[in-house]
């Protein structure tokens, strides 16, 4: 990996000319909750100003730029008794900035299963290689357990990744595209202060985790523990809503359905993010239903995070950035539900 | 000013490699395209199913498809959406392709009424299959129940076109009642094939039944097995996998030995959609056929 030091009023210079030809999407200052805390999240901006590099936390990931909650899969147009089928793939490039490292990482996750995997997805590819992503680092949130899940470290899946120096930012540089925007604004070589001042902020960012979680040996904790009063526990609480599916930056479940259009010319088939949370989840033709109790369906979800993908991909599928846990209705977390299948007497 | 960051057209990326051929999975092919093929002939088989035969129109395409027994496709009917149908024909079909299909949902009660010269789309063939080479110069037990059938029609074409490859052949079939039976215009040329047994079974008879009344699970009492050369092939509902698969390991049947199919919900057909996920498995390309070890390591799977 290559570094290099960029000064912060050339790194503004630097969005303005991103600015000039593309989109840019950031965490942008939307509202303010209760506490008076504000609440960002990723939108396109219009200006540096707009933009919001000091947020805490989004509480949508970013995925939906990569994995929209809606996309036309197809277009089926109609004419006399036939019909003939259209696909189309978003390729308008875009730059992504102030992406977290678990963020990135969790984009990482969905490469391996779009690109990496038997049928890649040309919907995701074209739009995962249209997108220029420029990270940052940050200290994380108290209940953050991205350190446990070993997402708070990123070496590739982006494009440029920053550590704030105070008045310079610390450039991680990962593609070759990165480089040459990069090379449009004067940067200068790294020197030992640098390297010392990054590594700094780096001991300091690791201290900032409050919530490890214990996670040796838990896909075959999760078999063991398959008939565990900590499902029905749990899942008592769940209101099968599937706000935790919306947030979370790796879950990619869907559902497709068609919507004829009014003059019965067009029909749109349309993909839909869905959750494993939801009652008809794994309803078969004929009414039979794999999973009616919410509890079945809150284990599948840890079992897939924590169980099915590590034996599909050597690693969870949980980044631990928490978002699931902080927008539950009903107060589950992660780090409560794993603690608790510790626990667990056998 | 030039663009700071290029598009990237992903279609170059895919008219570089050949046209659709869900047979070749290397390399990035438009996912969601399906093969525009026509419903030849409707054939009534009860009250809930019918048999379709589907012949895909492009020439190219229908002569390049192709698949084994025990896959499945994708059927879309515009206007309404997808299911996946197990393929019921003869893989030396290469004309058409047969598809049983029950009245059950949405997009199947659309195909119910549809008219022969009505356009469907295809998309697969998708799944894995029944080994049936692995099962070369051994005996064979093909067991179904109800819409089991549909699935182990494709089998049942291979060994009874291969009958010499095969020892003892048993064909076991049960539903319900006797106006659920399907297929019941070709048990008799089955049964014709020399050295092929085949027998079936109702749960409740009618008036008109003269044949045996009783579960599935009774047939393999009269059926001689070698364990040490019997594969068997059982599709129906999920219950009937625990009676007869455990009926046959009473038998001796090794679990490696026995093939099931499975059904799940499915929106892809290759493993993204997630509905067919079972933890690491999904039933879409990891199944639908498992061998029994697999199924019972599955959990939730029957």
């Amino acid at each position: 990996m290559l570094f290099k030091i960029l000064g912060k009023q050339n790194f503004r210079s630097l969005v303005e000319i991103i600015l000039q030809s593309n989109e840019i999407i950031a965490p942008k200052k939307i509202a303010t909750n209760a506490s008076g805390e504000p609440i960002h999240q990723f939108l396109p901006i219009g200006s540096f100003e707009e933009m919001d590099l000091d947020y805490r936390t989004t509480e949508f990931s970013a995925k939906t730029y990569f994995l929209p909650y809606r996309e036309t899969l197809c277009t089926f147009q109609f004419a006399d008794a036939d019909w003939e089928q259209e696909i189309s793939y978003r390729i308008q490039p875009r730059a992504i900035i102030g992406l977290r490292a678990h963020d990135i990482n969790a984009l990482v996750k969905l490469d391996m299963v779009f690109t990496r995997s038997r049928f890649p997805s040309p919907y995701y590819i074209s739009r995962r290689k249209n997108t220029f992503v420029v990270g940052l680092d940050h200290t994380p949130l108290p209940d953050e357990f991205s350190q446990s899940m070993g997402t708070d470290i990123v070496t590739h899946g982006f494009d440029l990744f920053l550590t704030d120096l105070g008045d310079r930012y610390f450039v991680a540089i990962a593609s070759d595209r990165g480089f040459n925007l990069l090379n449009r604004v004067e940067v200068r070589e790294v020197e030992d202060e640098d390297t010392n001042a990054y590594k700094e902020v780096r001991r300091r960012i690791l201290e900032g985790f409050k919530t490890r979680i214990d996670v040796h040996n838990l896909p075959n904790l999760l078999d063991l523990e398959f008939t565990s009063q900590v499902w029905s526990k749990w899942g008592e609480k769940c209101l099968s809503c599937g706000s935790c599916a919306m947030v979370c930056p790796t879950c990619y479940c869907y559902g497709v359905s068609e919507e004829v259009s009014m003059d019965f010319r067009t029909s749109t088939k349309i993909k839909q993010l869905y959750s494993c949370n939801l009652l008809d989840f794994a309803a078969v033709a004929g009414g039979h239903n794999f999973r009616p109790d919410k509890e079945t369906r809150l284990k599948y979800r840890y079992y897939h995070q924590h169980r099915g993908f590590v034996e599909n991909y050597d690693e969870p599928k949980c980044v631990g950035c928490n978002r699931c846990g902080r927008v539950c209705l009903a107060g589950i977390n992660p780090a409560a539900v794993i603690k608790d299948l510790y626990e667990e007497d056998l | 000013m030039c663009a700071l960051i290029h598009a990237y057209d992903v279609r170059r990326e895919s008219a570089m490699l050949q046209p659709v051929d869900f047979n070749d999975r290397a390399g990035l092919k438009p996912v969601a395209k399906v093969f525009k093929a026509e419903i030849t002939n409707v054939i009534r088989l009860t009250e809930m199913e019918k048999l379709f035969h589907v012949r895909i129109l492009d020439d190219a395409d229908r002569e390049r498809f192709s698949f084994l027994p025990g896959q499945f496709v994708m059927v879309e009917v515009p206007g309404y959406g997808e299911v996946p149908i197990s393929i019921s024909s003869s893989t030396s079909n290469k004309g058409y392709l047969e598809l049983c299909i029950r009245k059950t949902g949405t997009v199947t009660n659309a195909l119910h009424r549809a008219q022969r010269g009505a356009r469907v789309g295809l998309r697969g063939p998708f799944g894995t299959h029944f080994p049936l080479q692995r099962m070369k110069g051994q005996s064979i037990l093909l067991i179904a129940g109800g819409l089991g059938l549909a699935p182990l029609r494709a089998p049942i074409y291979y060994v009874t076109e291969n009958r010499a490859e095969f020892k003892d052949v048993h064909i076991l079939y049960g539903t319900k009642s006797p106006d659920q039976l399907l297929f019941d215009y070709q048990y008799e040329s089955w049964r014709r094939i020399d050295d092929v047994n085949i027998q079936i079974i109702v749960e409740k008879p009618n008036g008109s039944w003269d044949g045996p009344v009783g579960l599935i699970t009774e047939l393999l009492d009269d059926v001689e097995v070698d364990a040490n050369a019997t594969y068997a092939i059982v599709c129906g509902p999920p219950v009937m996998f625990k009676f007869v698969c455990g009926r046959l390991s009473q038998k001796g049947i090794p679990m490696d030995r026995m093939f099931v199919s499975l059904e799940r919900r499915m929106h892809c057909g290759q493993g993204k959609c997630c509905r067919c996920n079972v933890g690491a498995t999904y039933t879409c390309t990891d199944g639908p056929v498992f061998d029994y070890w697999s199924v019972i390591n599955l959990k939730e799977a029957i």
